[in-house]
């Protein structure tokens, strides 16, 4: 029988406890066993930015991550983001740009985001560049995802 | 008047969802009672089937089905050549073929479960590329009707035979002329001839390859399913199974991207509708990233050669064109683009003698299928860097050498092509004008002596595709339902598919535009073939102008049954009345009746019947012959694009800092959208150009995965200038022609003439990855040679 794991951690805000196999992912936790499936498979290699979700206050890949190293751990998914005043905010200014198209890297670039607005309020075309270079999109050209978090920078830089 | 909706940036209507992580894909779709499917593909590029073993796999605990091509005996070829079964019989011609298949409780188990089939293979020599597969000894790909071999321990007597065998590795040749290439040829004053050779790209659509497919105790089939052709694939799987096709239903969840390649049926479909049969359960087939790497279409590698010529003053006499398409070892759609290459050749600009011979040839590579722009991305390659060429040699500037030679409005080509409405000599001129085009080519070419390493280059290319629809099905249409219930809420039902690029927000602004309402009074339903009216599917850049007509047909229906019945109650004439911010109003504005309740007046009071139906077909034109000759599109967009590079010599290193754009798209209906489809054009233009390459070494993929095939991320996308010329076409939807394939013809060929540009080297060999392009400036390359048997 592979090893299992008896973890506890906080996810979007509620404390939750479960027992993962050794081996499985922090994606595969997400999406099968707790039916989160905003969180998205792009690649399995942390090369596409599509499972992009927060562990404590940092951006992860989730398929990189073991469902077992969430034990203590403070995890926020697109779910979560979604309902924040921020992420409301972002998620405004991604439709009103047009940054979605097919929508599929849209979730974890709206976690990237989120993330780096929060770090850095007001960014520049280039901070924002490069704080999304690890989200692969293949419908926008970019543009308009730059466009929107610059948008929603902005307004929290006037916060 | 309510304001007008065309040309406003419209925000995609299912873009919160999106953004929300609310919206459930294939991925996320849970079935109850689901199995998961797992494919068992060759470790052989090349070999015959000598046995596989699936016992092992059968008893591993939680496995409900192996399945090989012996447990299938019914199965049939698919595919637009029909020239390979779903589970491979007697041999295997590419290492993505399929086997052996699992369904099992869970997709750990049915992985598990392919490790424990023992397959037994005896190699075949690998035919790696058409030079080999055309010399007069090569192996032969198809040799034999599939299924049918003596030797195959698969073969089940009686069985359908997939395919009749080829006597050659030749799948499918295409040949056009007009003219007389030798008069051409005479008649020109110039003559140059150049080898060309365009490279494998994927699709990378970011949501992977997958499906669900289910029967009812009826034997009834239902398919969630990805495809871009849902009413077309229904009679395919029936014909698959064996079954009536009315009795398939296709829903398609929302698809994480298409670009073309959910055009054809692939082998995982009928591989899960065979395990779902099997099984009597639901089951779910999903690739991984590596699978879809391997495993979906291609944009296919073309050798072509172009040879043209051209008077003093700049005339175009002659083009002839030989291309070599590696084809994959099996035939899609790929293996037809040279039927839109051909409209590239004759029509872009004016030739009047003209001819193409094209080739598309098996081998042991991945399979070839349509990608956004089909064909056309190669041909513009090879026709505008011949612009330049000949353009230098006649002692002329680029953009005035095209504009002689450029189409104008009115114009029927040689070939057929009747150019309605046509705004390519605006396209050139606007790019031209606003990157200051002829200024900086001629500084970049004064700085090529200059020590500098790093040179600056410019360059331009110009495109012209089908915007209204293409005649490759006897008829392109598609209909509308459209449905108005109490308070004014409307439903659009339409045959067209949405793939990301917008299709149902502009036709639902298509529709409000007629109606006076918001864009918030409308729902679309555009998934499920049981609802929807039929349509032949999304590709071809055709949605906006065939299902937008279809839907603008509805809703007029509907304006003039509202307005009649106003007519009737208010003693107006029908003439005098309009539909606007929810209100029937009269000629001075008044608001007559607010059209919530009239409409439930409509209903209680007069049984109206308040269900619209239409259907939009392509206006009567001349058909092509089997020569090529006709129209195949009721409208063409046109673009040009100007690239502005950056080359470091010491590394090879290209960037592309500038696009400047200018599309014949009609008129913009949403504007917010169109944007969206050009600048991903752009940008996925720009990786075909720069950075991405399929390399398929001996027929084995050696990048699957993110880390080796280079798309372009975020930091390196150029900055874009888009103008638009709105040349109003007359068939079109508010003036509309298609635009989504556009953006990403021209600008492998415009960075191509950058480069130039910028050195002074002429590269013929794409991508222009730092490797190619410093061997190629530094003399340490072989120019692609023109190697055809």
């Amino acid at each position: 029988m592979p090893a299992k794991c008896d973890i506890a951690f906080s996810l979007n805000g509620v404390k939750r406890e479960l027992t993962v196999p050794a081996g499985m992912s922090a994606l595969e936790m997400l999406r099968d066993r707790l039916g989160l499936t905003g969180t998205k498979y792009g690649c399995g290699e942390g090369e596409c930015g599509a499972c992009t979700i927060l562990v404590d206050g940092s951006t992860v890949n989730s398929c990189l991550m073991f469902a077992a190293d969430c034990d203590g751990r403070e995890l926020v998914t697109i779910e979560g983001v979604a309902v924040s005043a921020a992420g409301e905010r972002l998620r405004d200014a991604f439709v009103a740009n047009g940054a979605v198209q097919c929508g599929f890297c849209t979730p974890g670039l709206m976690v990237q985001a989120s993330h780096l607005i929060e770090r850095h309020p007001g960014a520049d075309e280039a901070t924002i560049r490069r704080g999304i270079e690890g989200n692969l999109c293949r419908c926008t050209g970019y543009r308009k995802i730059i466009d929107a978090v610059a948008a929603a920078a902005k307004e929290k830089s006037h916060e | 008047m309510s304001e007008t909706l065309i040309g406003k940036r419209i925000p995609k209507m299912d873009a919160p969802d999106k953004a929300s992580g609310k919206t459930r894909y294939i991925q996320d779709l849970e079935v109850p009672g689901a199995l998961h499917a797992k494919i068992l593909r060759s470790t052989q590029v090349h070999a015959r089937i000598v046995s596989i073993d699936t016992r092992a796999a059968k008893a591993l605990p939680g496995v409900h089905a192996v399945i090989t091509a012996a447990d299938v005996p019914w199965q049939r070829p698919i595919g637009v050549g029909k020239d390979h079964l779903p589970l491979k019989t007697d041999r295997v011609r590419s290492l993505r073929d399929e086997v052996a298949a699992v369904a099992a409780d869970s997709e750990a188990i049915a992985q598990a479960a392919l490790k424990l089939i023992r397959v037994e293979y005896a190699p075949l020599p690998v035919i790696a590329t058409t030079q080999q597969a055309l010399a007069p000894d090569a192996p032969l790909i198809h040799p034999e009707p599939h299924g049918a071999d003596s030797s195959a321990h698969l073969k089940v007597a009686g069985s359908p035979v997939a395919f009749t065998g080829k006597p050659d590795n030749v799948a499918m040749t295409f040949d056009y002329a007009q003219g007389d290439i030798a008069q051409g040829e005479a008649e020109a004053d110039v003559v140059i001839e150049d080898v060309f050779r365009l490279h494998y790209v994927t699709h990378c659509c970011m949501g992977v390859s997958g499906v669900i497919a289910e029967f009812d105790p009826n034997g009834n089939l239902l398919l969630y399913s990805n495809t871009q052709v849902p009413f077309l694939h229904k009679r395919e799987f029936a014909e698959l199974l064996g079954i009536d096709p009315a009795r398939i239903r296709i829903i398609q969840p929302p698809i994480g991207g298409g670009f073309g390649s959910k055009l054809d049926i692939y082998p995982f479909e009928p591989i899960a509708i065979f395990l779902a049969k099997i099984t009597r359960r639901p089951v779910k087939l999903v690739f991984t990233r590596e699978e879809e790497f391997l495993a979906s279409p291609t944009r296919q590698p073309v050798l072509l050669k172009l040879r043209s010529g051209c008077r003093k003053d700049g005339t175009l006499t002659f083009r002839a064109v030989e291309t070599v398409h590696d084809n994959g070892a099996y035939t899609s759609w790929g293996a037809t683009t040279p039927f839109v290459m051909m409209q590239t050749i004759s029509s872009l600009y004016r030739v009047p003698h003209c001819k193409y011979h094209t080739m598309a040839v098996y081998t042991n590579n991945p399979y070839a299928g349509s990608f956004r722009g089909y064909g056309n991305l190669q041909a513009t390659f090879a026709v505008e860097a011949h612009m330049d060429k000949l353009a230098e040699a006649v002692g002329m500037d680029g953009l005035a050498f095209r504009l002689k030679n450029a189409q104008d409005p009115g114009e029927i080509t040689p070939q057929g092509m009747h150019f309605k409405s046509c705004g390519f000599k605006q396209c050139l001129t606007t790019a031209a004008g606003r990157s200051d085009f002829l200024r900086k080519q001629a500084e970049n070419r004064a700085r090529w002596s200059d020590p500098a390493p790093v040179k600056r280059g410019i360059g331009v290319a110009s495109m012209l595709h089908v915007g209204g629809g293409a005649k490759i099905y006897p008829s392109d249409g598609c209909g509308t339902i459209l449905k108005l219930d109490d308070f004014a809420h409307v439903t659009l039902m339409t045959g067209a598919s949405e793939i990301g690029q917008g299709s149902e927000t502009v036709l639902a602004q298509l529709v409000c535009e007629e109606l006076g309402l918001p864009l918030s009074a409308v729902t679309v339903v555009n998934n499920d073939t049981d609802i929807t009216p039929w349509d032949v599917g999304v590709h071809a850049s055709r949605t906006t102008f065939i299902a937008g007509n279809s839907a603008i047909g509805a809703a007029r229906k509907a304006k003039k049954k509202i307005l009649d019945a106003a007519a009737a109650k208010s003693g107006k004439r029908a003439e005098e009345l309009g539909l606007s911010g929810g209100f029937v109003t009269s000629a001075s504005g008044e608001r007559l009746f607010e059209l919530g309740k009239f409409l439930r007046s409509l209903h209680f009071s007069d049984k109206a019947d308040l269900v619209m139906t239409t259907f939009y077909y392509e206006p009567p034109s001349r058909h092509q012959d089997k020569q090529f000759k006709g129209d195949v599109s009721a409208a063409y967009a046109w673009a040009t694009q100007v690239c502005e590079i950056e080359v470091d010599t010491q590394t090879g290193i290209v960037r592309l800092l500038k696009v400047t754009g200018a599309h014949d798209v009609g008129r913009v209906l949403n504007r917010l959208g169109i944007e969206g489809q050009i600048e991903g054009g752009i940008v996925m233009g720009q990786g075909y150009a720069i950075t991405e390459e399929l390399r398929v070494e001996n027929g084995v993929v050696r990048n699957p995965n993110f880390r080796d095939y280079k798309l372009v991320t975020a930091p390196e996308i150029p900055e874009m200038d888009v103008s638009f010329i709105e040349t109003m076409d007359g068939e079109g939807p508010q003036g509309a022609k298609g635009v989504g394939e556009a953006p990403a013809i021209c600008i492998a060929a415009a960075v191509a003439n950058a480069i130039h540009n910028a050195t002074g080297v002429r590269i013929t060999a794409l991508p222009f990855t730092p490797e190619n392009v410093y061997r190629a400036l530094h003399g340490a390359s072989e120019p692609p040679v023109w190697n055809a048997a």
